[in-house]
């Protein structure tokens, strides 16, 4: 009897399995067929969705969730060519993917073959690192290195591209459990000199703040900071994606800062005289203006990535580390630092300036926010969409968890909500919610089959405003209100849409109806719901920092008169 | 991986003191962008040019010379040969950015380490092929010129000479300098090469 020889596509399966994952998120087509074919008889669980970049948000929304890296399977051309805002978005929030891409058989390569693009050209720029196997023997080593350089250190997206013959023909090679990489360090504890520095300099900081980025999120670093806030006497800010490191209901807790940050939150940041960052980058969206930010303030920045240090901004002490191994090893190294005073301050400005807007005029996409973490929404996970509504949820619903907090920052990725959400509810189980605009939900609706199909517990809360608000707000602020291309007309009934692929939905137009909506989509969980809130068309996000402006100059509510174009990036 | 729980090797040429960091240097006390060079250690992969090469092209910064050739030995690292590669590259940029570069050269995975080698006293060297017109007139004033700058004839013909001479960028750029008033048909330069002295690492 012949002895069945492994294929190509049969190895990449097995060495899939090995490194334990479960789902793959993937569209099927012709120079992937051979990996498809081998999952027929894996235990593997494919999700066929409907879109590529739909199935590099859902890896994206199912390894932020859990840390473990999210597996994506297309086929060549413009399979692979539509991951491309996927890998972006993972790489721009250090998001451990996996991407397999089909392509044409290795002879073909470069003559214009059907479905042929060069894949591994146009990714470049947007993976942590990329391999074409020319090779069937070296799947398995490609497979382990992929893996390891997604998940360790900064975690960024791989990208490996997969030639059909090589899928297709014999892989005899063995498996491989180490990797040589030189030149590749993980880094680990921080320097200890370096901390004894930051200690002596948290120690004497009357006004000291802690700025937490997504990196504390990926390292689990949360109760370490909390320990070093609590004991140094210290308030917690956090970004965008920072959002449930740290438990954002505690009293040291400010809540988000940056441009549409709470008014305490970078009041704080502005006065403080020391400022440390943990895992985050001084990213625009926090710093505005440059040379106004904190420059009185002594700065400690901890990060993984070294190539972060003195990019933005010039530390004063630069510590490079996982920031829970840094601040684990800090703690023991501060006592408390004299910050009463600061604390008196900073208690003023919460009483002075709380996150407010208008109860009146009809319903307000805050205070569905607001109903929907007062009703639960801190057990559930939260992703979004990127807009107004995002920086509302940002504001309103407070994260309490670490990884339940799921949005596109530094890509800004509109159509990144609703799948991201059906991936981390099938990495979890657990109810998740997306908030999701009008606009941005559009963009991967058809994602709803996926989700039907799977029955996953996603609950996609629509903020229909009829406009791409956040445009609108800037033409309104910045641009004598003259509306372009922000107005969207045409938009579908999307109950009926909804109810098309199965899924119940709900209207909500009244204050009044909000409550029982969300309790009904909390309480079902056999599929997918949708509720669509219709809300006042013309409303705006405050706190704001207009883009390249000094944090003082940041607007509680709309001035009275016309504001100057922003000079910041977008 | 053996080392995967040191601490930040990466870049670490960056990490000044940080309590005697200068503050950032006014770029307008830059009047011309000095050049800087580069040296790298690779792992030799297709597309490992176009990695390095789009770190400087997506900061919008030219490479003004860039040299790749196998690398023998590896300073500690097993490779099999042909498995590594050298580059030598020259650009120009403010020292901000330059930094930048290097790190985000560093964090390449094909990449195994980039030196910043502005300002170190190094060995470095350059290659140039010249073809000139050469006629009765004007041969011996060439060879001349050639002879002092030890630049070998090699290539003697009735109407043209090649020359080709190796030594540091300023003679290469002197010999051309002296050559230009005859006729230059054609000329190639290879680029700068560079060797740390000493124990140093390239």
């Amino acid at each position: 009897m012949l002895q069945k020889i492994t294929t190509g596509g049969e190895k990449v399966i097995q060495c899939l399995e090995r490194e334990g994952v479960e789902v793959i998120f993937g569209y099927s087509g012709g120079a992937a067929m051979p990996i498809f074919d081998a999952l027929v008889d894996s235990k593997l669980k494919l999700v066929l969705v409907r879109h590529e970049q739909g199935a590099t948000h859902m890896a994206d929304g199912y390894a932020r969730a859990t840390g473990k890296p999210g597996v994506v399977l297309v086929t060549s051309g413009p399979g692979a060519t539509n991951c491309v805002t996927g890998l972006l978005t993972a790489l721009m929030d250090s998001v451990p993917m996996i991407v397999l891409t089909g392509q044409t058989i290795t002879s073909m390569l470069g003559k214009d073959a059907f479905q042929e693009a060069d894949v591994t050209g146009i990714t470049y720029p947007v993976v942590k690192h990329s391999y074409l196997v020319k090779n069937a023997a070296d799947i398995p080593r490609v497979m382990k290195e992929a893996f390891f350089i997604a998940t360790t250190g900064r975690p960024g997206p791989v990208l490996i591209d997969l030639p059909k013959d090589i899928t297709q023909g014999p892989c005899p090679a063995p498996f491989i459990d180490t990797v040589s990489l030189p030149g590749y360090v993980i880094p680990g504890r921080g320097n200890p000199a370096l901390l004894a520095k930051a200690a002596a300099l948290l120690q004497r900081s009357r006004k000291p703040v802690l700025y937490v980025g997504h990196g504390a999120v990926i390292s689990g670093a949360g109760p370490a900071i909390v320990a070093l806030a609590n004991k140094l006497g210290a308030p917690i800010v956090n970004t965008l994606l920072g959002k449930g490191a740290c438990p954002e209901d505690a009293a040291n807790h400010l809540g988000m800062l940056g441009m549409h940050g709470t008014a305490y939150a970078n009041k704080a940041v502005a006065n403080c005289d020391l400022i440390m960052a943990i895992g985050a980058r001084w990213d625009d969206r926090i710093t505005g203006k440059l040379s106004e930010f904190c420059k009185d303030a002594v700065k400690i920045h901890v990060d993984i990535d070294v190539a972060e240090f003195n990019k933005v901004v010039r530390p004063d002490v630069s510590i490079n580390g996982d920031a829970r191994l840094v601040i684990e090893d800090l703690v023991p190294l501060v006592e408390r630092a004299e910050t009463t005073d600061w604390w008196k301050e900073i208690t003023a400005w919460r009483k002075q300036f709380p996150l407010k807007y208008a109860k009146k005029g009809g319903l307000r996409a805050q205070y569905v926010l607001d109903r929907l973490d007062k009703l639960g929404g801190r057990e559930c996970i939260i992703t979004t969409d990127v807009g107004q509504h995002q920086m509302w949820a940002a504001q309103f619903c407070l994260t309490t968890k670490n990884r339940h907090w799921l949005s596109s920052g530094g890509a800004g990725t509109m159509g990144f909500g609703f799948p991201s959400a059906i991936g981390a509810a099938m990495a979890t189980g657990k109810p998740t919610w997306c908030v999701v605009g009008d606009g941005g939900f559009q963009m991967t609706s058809c994602e709803m089959a996926t989700a039907a199909l799977q029955k996953v517990p996603v609950k996609i809360l629509i903020i229909n405003n009829s406009y791409l608000g956040m445009i609108r707000q800037w033409q309104e602020l910045f641009f004598d209100n003259r509306i372009s291309g922000a107005d969207l007309e045409g938009n579908p009934d999307f109950i009926k849409l909804a109810g098309a692929y199965g899924i119940p939905g709900k209207r909500v137009k009244r204050a009044g109806d909000v409550d029982k909506a969300l309790r009904w989509a909390m309480a079902y969980n056999e599929g997918p719901c949708l509720i669509e809130a219709e809300v006042v068309k013309e409303d705006n996000v405050f706190p704001m920092i207009p883009a390249g402006a000094a944090i003082r100059d940041m607007i509680i509510e709309k001035p009275k008169v016309r504001m100057e174009k922003p000079s910041g990036s977008t | 991986m053996a080392s995967s729980s040191t601490t930040s090797p990466r870049g670490t040429n960056f990490e000044l003191d940080p309590g005697k960091a200068p503050r950032k240097l006014s770029v307008a006390d830059i009047t011309t962008p000095p050049l800087h060079t580069i040296s790298l250690l690779v792992r030799n992969k297709p597309g490992v040019l176009v990695r390095v090469s789009l770190v400087f092209s997506r900061r919008g910064y030219n490479i003004e010379s860039l040299v790749v050739s196998p690398a023998i030995s590896t300073g500690g690292i097993e490779g099999a040969p042909g498995e590594f590669s050298r580059m030598t590259i020259t650009c120009s940029g403010d020292p901000d950015t330059l930094e930048q570069i290097i790190k985000q050269l560093e964090k390449l995975i094909d990449v195994v380490h980039a030196i910043d080698h502005t300002g170190q006293s190094v060995i470095e060297s350059e290659l140039v092929l010249v073809k000139l017109k050469a006629d009765l007139k004007n041969r011996t004033e060439i060879l001349q010129v050639a002879e002092n700058y030890r630049a070998k004839v090699v290539d003697y013909g009735p109407e043209s000479l090649i020359l080709r001479c190796a030594g540091d960028s300023d003679k290469i750029d002197a010999l051309v300098g002296l050559l230009r008033p005859f006729e230059i048909i054609e000329l190639v330069r290879s680029g700068k090469i560079l060797m740390a002295r000493g124990l140093e690492e390239t």
